[in-house]
């Protein structure tokens, strides 16, 4: 079920650049990612071994734990954290890690709800910016300019 | 879009409690406006995953919190932490994290949180009934909560759970409402034999099939003979909030708001159906294993917190009989639940049996297990999907018949007659 409403739909405001890391399936962060590196330790998931740390990472929707807030905002305060979280659905386990790194150490990473279509543009490995209202803007591939 | 607030939320965004009750109230308003929720409620219990030690990060937020003189103002329990405070001899992790652990646990219980340290709060002698808003976190007490008992949660993670235990309040969205709760996706049985369903390894492994079925929708199940047992209930929903992220599921004939399919379903159309084979769930059964190696050392029940009804059928499965030398065999449970094991003469029987009782932790995500080379054999398929990740060793699931045989003799054996097609 994706979001019905008005996309972009910002969950946590923020701003951030990096090239995006398609996840194949929907990731846990408890027991799914490791906060020193920011790897995939989940051995199920097909990107295992891939580091999350600095990436925009783009998936439906997060999956497992409720502990999943506390490895998120682990890793933003350890720097292991993606860039931003961009997915097709609310996530709120999500979305309150990010929070919680916002009101007790003011560092934000953006979480942002796309609507399908947007969501499923978005290439591994591209390069992209994330605006403070949630759009999501690809460089010019030639000039590599927004 | 911004919840409707009401003025005593109001007045403590704007400080009028304290910095404590502005901060909570800030998380649970902010998470209400990310779950677009269009007000807050009040709730009246709250089970808390926050203790539960991943790094600085949720020491950082309990200080915050408990410097400044938060206190919850709900009945609150605690989830597992990482630290056996009963039996401090089985920790072999790092001291410095442990003292963090630690620290941690008391910061909780300075703001007034019992020191329950269970994933199963709803073995506890008080837990909540039916129609009752609660905010917990942990995701297999969430979907028993909504399930088996009939109360609403929603799918609360870390910051958030104590956030709305000190403010009484949570985000009006999800599970909470009724239009949430009702069955979208219908669960038919198909060729699966009489005889699996009535064993417990059923239903772990229908319950991890089920995650990868449904995500995080709610499904009902159809065509299990009702009255099917909390324990039950139980292993399935862990399982599937393992696999995937059912915080809900309907069971007729067994969980409070299925009497029918149609009540499951609220008089609407499901949006799908799906028929479960025989083959199914030996696929998903599989797929709960990483290994087969034979190679036995250590097995470990109790993920969620084993009952004092799953500790019974343990000591009658063992039968006076002793694990294998090289077998490590541990239990996880809550210490409400040990004290009732004690009181029935049980402990001393499960002692000479080889079997060690682990409290408060789990041995899942905790470093207790010391040798974590050859195989590591389950009845759970929460531990089975996550202890590979967090520990690094290789694992078998069977049922708990499996787990006692294979520990007395050494080495992984399984009855696969029960996973034959009719």
């Amino acid at each position: 079920m994706s979001e019905a409403g008005p996309t972009p739909l910002v969950l946590v405001a923020g701003t951030a650049i990096g090239k995006v890391l398609r996840l194949d399936e929907p990731l846990s962060f408890w027991g799914g990612v490791e906060t020193l590196q920011g790897r995939i330790i989940d051995q199920r998931h097909p990107q295992v071994g891939e580091i999350v740390a600095g990436r925009i990472l783009v998936m439906p929707f997060g999956r497992g734990s409720s502990s999943g807030s506390s490895v998120i905002c682990e890793a933003v305060r350890a720097g292991t954290a993606p860039a931003a979280i961009l997915m097709a659905e609310r996530d709120d386990i999500i979305a309150l890690g990010a929070i919680a790194a916002d009101e007790i150490y003011g560092l934000v990473m953006p979480v942002v709800v796309l609507a399908p279509d947007d969501h499923d543009a978005l290439l591994d490995g591209a390069a992209v910016t994330i605006g403070i209202d949630g759009t999501v803007s690809v460089p010019d591939r030639d000039t590599g300019i927004v | 879009m911004a919840p409707r607030l009401e003025a005593r939320d109001e007045a403590r965004l704007a400080g009028a409690e304290g910095p404590a009750q502005q901060m909570a109230t800030r998380v649970v308003t902010r998470l209400a406006a990310a779950m677009g929720a269009e007000e807050l409620i009040d709730i009246t219990g709250a089970h808390i995953d926050s203790c539960l030690y991943h790094g600085q990060a949720v020491l950082d937020f309990a200080d915050r919190l408990a410097d400044d003189g938060a206190r919850v103002v709900v009945p609150t329990t605690l989830n597992v932490s990482s630290l056996d405070l009963l039996h401090p001899e089985h920790a072999r992790g790092d001291p410095g994290e442990a003292r963090a652990s630690r620290r941690l646990m008391e910061r909780f219980e300075e703001m007034g949180c019992r020191p329950t340290w269970t994933c199963a709060p709803y073995q506890l002698e008080v837990r909540p009934q039916f129609g009752e808003q609660i905010a917990w976190a942990e995701s297999n007490a969430i979907v028993f909560a909504n399930s088996v008992l009939g109360a609403r949660t929603n799918r609360y993670g870390d910051f958030a759970d104590i956030c709305c235990a000190v403010t009484g309040r949570a985000p009006a969205a999800g599970l909470h409402l009724d239009e949430h709760r009702r069955a979208t996706v219908v669960i038919r049985l198909d060729g699966v034999s009489a005889g699996l369903m009535e064993r417990d390894v059923f239903y772990p492994v229908l319950g991890g099939l089920l995650g990868g079925l449904v995500g995080k929708a709610v499904p009902v199940i159809s065509g299990l003979a009702p009255g099917v047992s909390e324990d039950r209930l139980k292993a399935l929903g862990a399982a599937s909030a393992s696999t995937g992220s059912v915080g809900m599921f309907h069971m007729v004939g067994s969980t409070p708001e299925a009497p029918t399919l149609e009540a499951a379903l609220a008089g609407h159309r499901p949006v799908e159906e799906v028929t479960v084979t025989a083959a199914d769930l030996r696929g998903a059964r599989d797929r709960l294993s990483t290994t087969t190696s034979d190679d036995l050392r250590t097995v470990s029940l109790g993920t969620p917190h084993y009952s004092v009804s799953e500790i019974g059928r343990l000591v009658e499965l063992l039968g006076g009989r002793r694990v294998g030398d090289g077998v490590a065999f541990f239990v996880s449970t809550g210490r409400d639940v040990l004290h009732e094991v004690e009181l029935r003469g049980w402990a001393g029987r499960l002692a000479d049996a080889g079997v060690t009782m682990v409290t408060d932790t789990c041995t899942y995500f905790t470093p207790i297990i010391q040798d974590r080379t050859g195989t590591s054999m389950t009845d759970s398929a929460k531990w089975a999907y996550y202890a590979p990740g967090n520990l690094g060793l290789e694992v078998v699931f069977g049922s708990t018949e499996d787990c006692v045989e294979s520990a007395i003799l050494g080495r992984v054996v399984r009855d696969e007659g029960i996973w034959a097609d009719v």
